[in-house]
């Protein structure tokens, strides 16, 4: 057991997932991790390097990912906000990467060291034009570890950038978790042929010296041509296949950790750093007798419309504690409409939630939803 | 792109062909130069890497016969930083334009060339934007127009070598595409340095930049090119000085550096040896 930082977790699992190549620009609260990434890959044989801004950084891990390295970085939402471009590109070139996105109050500036959950719909929409996305979130420093480990493996089951979003709280804190040993510079083959097309539904081949691919952010097919009259639809059809696959693994995709579920007749349904003052709260309300149980979403893109939907089959109501206005809550409305009312209840000052506040927004809903109606609260 | 006899057909892409250029462009003379560069020094063609940005010189990775990424406005560089370093063997040539690498992409430029690393740019300058139909660009010269400066640009215009020079680029050099010596000649010398390599080929672009400014078709923009430059080899000190001229005179062009200092790709190597890395090996 060793007390690490929810930074330091990243860091370590991002390495277990092979990662061998990061570039970053310095941002608060995501900064520690290039810090570690710094003292450690040079050792690894991996490559660290600090690029000029944040669209640099990704383009340099999207050039890596072609050279044959594995690749990261890490920002909070000004950084984001900068890298949505390359999330684009990375997107529609097939490139596997990952973003760290440690959540800071905003929007612009806003309060650089304080928490939020406001990254959540930019993380799903922020490129324009349609995209695949694979969106991850934790509430532990052991989680942070796995989350990011499984992050590389998605982003190259999958071809897409992997998002992963923490916030200022959960990057800066320290909890004792029992690290798995890391291979000192691991190895990871990846196929060298030319031998499948290098867009679509094949694998992630990089440059050698078998292949002649072009790598563009331009409509291709699966070829990689980006002309002809067919080209639209090639590419349509090529965004198609990645979300059909998405899909079709959903519920292997859909991770989730379930708590005192079994006999409620309520539903807290959170993620992240809220889903800690969530499991209070239902500390407090079973202690007063209310059958509430949590629903803590890890996977939150695609949203794992299936598990909701199963828990609110079974509860008379659902509250969404997050810290932004109401941006999960939608897609949660939206899942379960017709099967259980669901409250929002949203912050952005920078705090986090009280697990009092949680299961007085709890009860609020239950007495209002036994009289009838739906309700929401901002604090 | 002008006739290529069989010797340069090997490295080109004839599926790709014809190039998006307009007749009379200078980009497709830029392009075979790259060509014969690549056939002079008997490259591989599975270790060459050709990367571009957006707009027309952006169109170069489609046309060679290598692996190739065309990337984002401006950010070609940061994409070929994380290629190089990622396979130190790839010999990596970067095609970016003015608007490219002097605005939208000029924080990148000024990076990769200061940590000298070990990239090629040829930067196809033809002082406007073409793609989008002729605006200003930070290359147009004073007074000239554009769709963006219809009465006349009231900005001076970015000088490349200047900034590569103050940047710390270590080959740096200028031709025109009249110039069809020299431009094989200066992107083959600038594909064997050791370093980051900076040779801008300014670039005739008669269905804009000549029909807004009346300078003719192709041919006279081409005579326009000679008439207005001069042969300045030198020491950088005087380079710098001759470079600071009005940009409607006379423009220098030659080679204004070849100097050896250490490349980003072998620090970083040296620095993983030290850790006890492997990096590079």
């Amino acid at each position: 057991m060793r007390l690490v930082q929810g930074n330091e977790a990243v860091v370590w699992g991002a390495l277990a997932g092979g990662c061998n190549f990061y570039a970053g620009y310095p941002i608060t609260p995501a900064t520690e991790i290039m810090e570690y990434m710094a003292r450690l890959l040079p050792g690894r044989g991996g490559v660290f390097i600090q690029m000029e801004d944040e669209l640099a950084a990704l383009a340099a891990v999207i050039g890596a990912a072609w050279g044959g390295m594995r690749g990261m970085t890490a920002t909070s939402g000004p950084g984001f906000s900068l890298m949505q471009e390359h999330i684009g590109y990375a997107a529609m070139s097939q490139t596997p990467c990952v973003v760290v996105d440690s959540q800071r109050v905003g929007p612009s500036t806003g309060q650089p060291t304080m928490p939020a959950q406001g990254d959540v719909m930019q993380a799903r929409w922020g490129a324009h034009g349609d995209r695949p996305a694979l969106v991850m979130t934790a509430s532990s420093v052991k989680d942070v570890y796995d989350t990011t480990r499984l992050g590389f493996e998605w982003a190259y089951a999958y071809r897409v950038p992997v998002i992963i979003l923490l916030d200022a709280v959960l990057s800066h804190m320290r909890e004792n978790i029992e690290l798995p040993a890391v291979a000192p510079s691991p190895e990871i083959s990846q196929p060298t042929g030319g031998m499948s097309p290098p867009f679509g539904p094949y694998p992630f081949v990089p440059f050698s010296a078998a292949t002649r691919t072009i790598v563009s952010g331009l409509a291709h097919d699966e070829s990689g041509a980006t002309r002809g009259s067919g080209i639209g639809a090639a590419s349509e059809r090529i965004l198609q296949g990645a979300l059909r696959q998405i899909e079709k693994d959903a519920s292997r995709i859909a991770r989730c950790r379930t708590d005192r579920l079994e006999d409620a007749e309520w539903a807290i349904v959170s993620y992240g750093i809220t889903a800690r003052a969530a499991r209070s709260a239902i500390d407090l309300l079973r202690r007063d007798g209310v059958r509430v149980g949590l629903l803590e979403l890890h996977t939150l893109w695609p949203f794992p419309e299936h598990i909701v939907r199963e828990v609110a089959r079974k509860v008379r109501g659902m509250l969404m504690p997050e810290l932004n206005l109401g941006q999960l809550v939608l897609p949660l409305r939206s899942a379960v409409e017709g099967i259980c009312p669901v409250s929002a209840l949203g912050r952005a000052d920078g705090e986090l939630f009280t697990p009092e506040a949680i299961a007085a927004a709890m009860t609020e809903e239950i007495q209002q939803i036994e009289v009838g109606g739906r309700v929401s609260h901002h604090a | 792109m002008p006739e290529v006899g069989e010797d340069l057909k090997r490295y080109l892409r004839s599926e790709m062909m014809p190039t998006v250029w307009c007749p009379g462009c200078g980009h497709g003379n830029i392009a075979r130069s790259i060509a014969t560069a690549l056939d002079r020094l008997e490259m591989d063609l599975g270790q060459v890497a050709i990367l571009g940005g957006i707009g027309c010189s952006g169109r170069t990775p489609f046309y060679f016969n290598t692996n190739a990424m065309h990337t984002t406005h401006g950010r070609v560089l940061a994409f070929a930083t994380g290629l190089k370093l990622a396979n130190p063997r790839l010999t990596i040539i970067v095609a970016m334009g003015d608007g490219d690498a002097l605005a939208i992409g000029a924080g990148h430029f000024v990076h990769a060339a200061r940590r000298n690393i070990d990239l090629t740019v040829i930067l196809y300058n033809n002082n406007i934007y073409g793609m989008t139909g002729g605006q200003q660009a930070p290359t147009t010269p004073f007074s000239f127009r554009s769709t963006t400066s219809p009465f006349g640009s009231i900005e001076p215009a970015f000088d490349a070598v200047d900034l590569a020079l103050a940047a710390g680029a270590t080959y740096v050099a200028r031709t025109t595409t009249f110039d069809f010596a020299e431009m094989p000649e200066f992107i083959s010398e600038a594909i064997r340095h050791p370093g980051f390599a900076m040779v801008e080929i300014l670039s005739q672009c008669p269905t804009y930049f000549g029909r807004l400014n009346k300078l003719g078709d192709a041919p006279d923009m081409l005579e326009y090119e000679r008439d207005h430059t001069i042969a300045a080899e030198g020491s950088t000190t005087q380079a710098v000085e001759i470079t600071r001229q009005d940009l409607l005179g006379t423009l220098p062009v030659g080679v204004f550096r070849r100097e050896i200092r250490p490349e980003y790709v072998h620090q970083y190597a040296a620095l993983s040896r030290a850790r006890g890395g492997n990096y590079g090996e």
